[in-house]
């Protein structure tokens, strides 16, 4: 089983990103969950969002506390957030950023694998919005090897509809254009 | 046939109800209840339901909506969570004693105060003496299935009951996971259309909810005792039916890894999954634990659970809910009382945890069986403790 907690805020779509990511591998034939934290939300304050994935039918209903996988959509909660928490020794974190592995590393105070791609810029340029949740769904796919990335289309366009596409290749993108640092 | 999808438990609970022809709903949206409130109302507004969507200025006259509707012959629906529910808690047992079939779905959250939104069972508890048969739920196949069994149950004629299935606020509803919707064709098949005793109608007058002083009154409170007592035959029979339909099988009481048990925890609602992952560890390192799943509140199945924890020596029931300044937790004082006249018992130790969304990690349950093996003088058997609250 993997387990991932997604860092971001309110209103840029770390939620739907999990439900998407979940129905999908589902429908790929995995179990999985997806769920928010639970409780009030606001707009542009931070947030967290979870996603289980295994083979097997997934039992365990309490939160999330040691993620193989983090992912942090919003690099500006970088030093508001402990990020890293919890994260297993051997996990892995993703960030939404431009910047160098050093910088982030710093920052963080982190040794363990890192993987950094500039979603933010992708959505831009693919989109034309900031919003990187779908486009950072691609870095999780690389990273994890959840599932293809073939798999998230139809949730994608049952979501999306006539933007489906444009949001099809932000992903594809990040998922070619992610670093990974070990 | 049925299709495994994945879907937020609080739409796909409204997406069941859609497959069950109902007539009316009279839902007032509240966390963590909301969702299953507009999907409702959505499926009722694009047509893909023959429905009628009451919308109501609160839970009140939702649940005063469909005690009329069903008492009119409409299969009716309403859902709501925590002070929504206290705030119909004076027509339940009204519904009850009208024996109208109506179906609500409650996303079980805290009751204030201190205002919270989150899981716990405070909000049922509260209803328990309404009359009302009353199932728990521990995921999201569970909570539709009970949701379109809840229909025939209350409908039958020798049941004529309202029934509230109690899932989860967040744990359940907010969650995406996978299970088998069953197709319209199937519902069609397991679900037959309700017919109903008597109807409000102008052309056959009959009055409903009518009078009663001290000459009949305890007569009509026997009445309604018996009627919720007797309906677990028709409980029973509408499970063994959907089990052979859909494969999926529900008892009053069920238990995972309880027969040859040391020490046994009874869990209601969603943890019951978290906890059989306990008891697996707990039997990985040689510990003779095993789990009871109480899904049935009323009518309280006394003679499963006297049978099912008839050789055990040490029981753990965990509640999450109190009964402030009584005997512990509400399901604790149940189980005792179920006991009280067995010749053998075991020692009942309550745990109350889980409040206002307090989370239970596997460990919680692994230590509290540890707990309850190392208390090797019983000082905590028969007694109330708050597991893990700070002091």
């Amino acid at each position: 089983m993997i387990e991932v907690r997604w860092h971001g805020r309110g209103g840029q779509g770390a939620v739907t990103s999990v439900e998407l990511l979940a129905v999908s591998a589902i429908a790929a034939g995995k179990f999985a969950q997806g769920f928010p934290s639970f409780g009030p939300e606001r707009r542009g304050a931070p947030v967290a969002a979870f996603t289980r994935v295994a083979d097997k039918k997934i039992n365990v209903r309490s939160g999330i506390y040691e993620p193989d996988v983090v992912l942090v959509l919003d690099s500006s909660l970088i030093g508001l957030v402990n990020v890293t928490e919890g994260l297993k020794p051997d996990g892995k974190l993703i960030v939404n950023t431009p910047k160098s592995p050093e910088e982030i590393r710093t920052a963080l105070d982190y040794r363990g694998t890192l993987a950094l791609v500039d979603g933010t810029g992708i959505a831009r340029k693919e989109m034309g919005v900031p919003i990187a949740n779908t486009t950072m769904i691609g870095a999780l796919l690389k990273v994890t090897g959840i599932m293809k990335l073939d798999a998230m289309k139809e949730a994608i366009e049952h979501r999306f509809g006539r933007i489906a596409q444009k949001n099809l290749n932000a992903m594809k993108r990040a998922y070619d254009e992610i670093t990974i640092y070990n | 046939m049925g299709k495994r999808i994945g879907m937020e438990v609080a739409v796909a609970v409204a997406e069941a109800v859609g497959l069950c022809n109902i007539d009316m709903a009279a839902v007032y949206p509240i966390t963590p209840q909301s969702h299953i409130a507009e999907h409702l109302s959505d499926l009722v507004a694009n047509g893909q339901i023959d429905a009628e969507f009451v919308t109501v200025e609160s839970e009140h006259s939702a649940m005063s909506a469909v005690i009329g509707a069903s008492g009119a012959g409409a299969r009716s629906y309403t859902a709501t969570s925590s002070q929504g529910l206290m705030y119909m808690h004076e027509l339940l047992p009204i519904a009850s004693a009208m024996r109208l079939p109506i179906t609500m779905a409650i996303a079980n959250r805290a009751v204030s105060g201190p205002l919270n939104i989150l899981n716990d069972h405070t909000d049922i508890m509260p209803q328990r003496d309404s009359g009302w048969i009353s199932v728990f739920v521990e995921n999201g196949q569970e909570a539709i299935d009970m949701s379109i069994m809840a229909f025939k149950i209350a409908e039958h004629k020798d049941v004529m009951l309202p029934v509230n299935v109690n899932i989860d606020g967040f744990q359940l509803t907010h969650m995406v996971e996978p299970f088998e919707m069953p197709s319209q064709e199937e519902v069609d098949a397991f679900l037959p259309p309700f017919v109903p005793h008597a109807t409000l109608h102008p052309a056959k007058p009959v009055t409903m909810g009518a009078f009663a002083m001290s000459d009949y009154f305890t007569e009509i409170m026997k009445a309604k005792d018996e009627a919720l007592l007797n309906s677990k035959k028709v409980i029973l029979d509408v499970w063994d039916e959907w089990a052979k339909m859909f494969g999926r099988s529900y008892k009053p009481v069920e238990t995972y890894k309880a027969d040859d048990a040391d020490v046994l925890m009874l869990t209601m609602g969603s943890m019951g999954e978290t906890a059989q992952m306990a008891i697996d560890q707990l039997r990985g390192r040689g510990v003779k634990a095993g789990l009871v799943k109480l899904r049935l509140w009323r009518p309280f199945p006394h003679s499963e659970i006297k049978a099912v924890l008839k050789n055990v020596k040490k029981l753990i029931v965990t509640d999450r809910a109190i009964s402030f300044g009584g005997p512990g937790g509400p399901v604790f004082s149940e189980i005792k009382s179920a006991l009280y006249a067995e010749a053998s018992r075991p020692l009942i130790y309550n745990y109350i945890f889980g409040l206002g969304g307090r989370d239970v990690a596997v460990g919680e349950f692994v230590g509290m069986v540890d707990k309850v093996l190392a208390d090797t003088k019983n000082k905590a058997a028969d007694t109330y403790e708050f597991w893990g609250v700070r002091e």
